[in-house]
């Protein structure tokens, strides 16, 4: 079994208190950076010990070409969305992850949003990108990786435009920053996969890799946005 | 251009569709008692959520019962995300039909 994960790391401050922000995170569809999210439910929702745990069920439009096809269904991707609210602390944590073709990639994100000394808000988001394809997981997660890279700071417009929306005056006056780091990590499975295929099936195999590398460049990026949440 | 920013003092929320057709005027009376409820009483220290259990009661058997109709698994959504051992469960069921034999009726 390859399992293999990368993880990615971005901060985003909002200029928003905490409680706007957590606010408006409920309503945050439809915005218009968030076309593909096509439909939004709340399965399962409760206080315990004066927290609020909520699920939620998320569909997005698939954006794969009719020849993908043939390598995952077609239909719309779900998505489900855990979530932990304490007012107490004032902490708002989510945890989200993709249903079905998680052999493909397999994105799990977990955001904490708190509460900074200057009133506005942090989120603290990480992803961890995992595929099982079978020898081209680590270029399908480089791609993943990548397309969390260069949405950075695109990222949080759908939320802000929300918010603003939301609260048009209760902006808070600053400016935002945003930083990133990504690392990669555990990629134990790859090498010891393509040595012991090695021998009379190289050259189909490189071949194969090739079309496969091709592949997973297309549209890797496309799927780890896919199951991403983040606008 | 600029956003169109109205001046209702009341907030007036846009709603996303349910993933049930026949669910989305449900959802959108839940929606409205939830925001309310969450900024009004929730963020203020009350913890007591009772006041929209009746329409989050008639909501969630709409939708449980869409996503029965458009078999997204209910077992792959109860798994609980702290527990993390899907590639154990889940390796020979990934992208196979769904398993419907222990659906509740």
């Amino acid at each position: 079994m390859v399992v293999t994960a990368s993880t990615c790391r971005t901060e985003t401050v909002f200029d928003y208190s905490w409680k706007h922000v957590v606010s408006a995170y409920w309503n945050r569809y439809p915005n218009p950076s968030s076309t593909h999210v096509l439909t939004e439910d709340t399965i399962k929702r409760e206080v315990r010990d004066g927290k609020l745990y909520s699920r939620r069920l998320l569909s997005k439009t698939n954006p794969v070409p009719k020849w993908g096809a043939r390598f995952y269904n077609n239909l719309p991707v779900k998505i489900v969305e855990d979530s932990v609210l304490d007012p107490v602390k004032k902490t708002f944590t989510t945890f989200t992850r993709n249903l079905g073709m998680k052999k493909i990639m397999k994105v799990d994100e977990i955001v904490v949003y708190s509460e900074q000394k200057d009133g506005r808000t942090l989120a603290v988001r990480r992803a961890y990108i995992s595929s099982q394809v079978f020898g081209f997981s680590r270029a399908i997660r480089a791609f993943g990786i990548e397309r969390f890279k260069v949405n950075g700071n695109k990222a949080s417009n759908g939320f802000n435009y929300v918010l603003c929306r939301m609260f048009p005056q209760d902006q808070l006056t600053s400016v935002t920053t945003t930083s990133q780091s990504t690392t990669a990590a555990s990629q134990f499975g790859d090498v010891a996969v393509a040595t012991t295929n090695a021998g009379s099936t190289s050259e189909a195999l490189k071949r194969t890799a090739k079309i496969g590398y091709e592949f997973c460049k297309c549209h890797a990026s496309k799927i780890a946005q896919l199951f991403s949440v983040r606008n | 251009m600029n956003i169109l920013i109205s001046g209702h003092r009341t907030r007036r929320y846009r709603s996303m569709n349910s993933i049930g057709d026949d669910c989305n005027e449900l959802k959108k009376q839940y929606d409205a008692c939830f925001n309310n409820w969450f900024s009004e009483r929730f963020l203020k220290g009350e913890t007591d959520d009772s006041v929209c259990a009746p329409i989050f009661k008639v909501y969630q058997e709409c939708v449980k019962r869409a996503m029965r109709e458009q078999k997204i698994e209910l077992r792959e959504i109860e798994t609980d995300y702290s527990t993390g051992t899907e590639y154990d469960n889940n390796n020979t069921a990934s992208g196979s039909k769904s398993q419907s034999g222990q659906s509740k009726s």
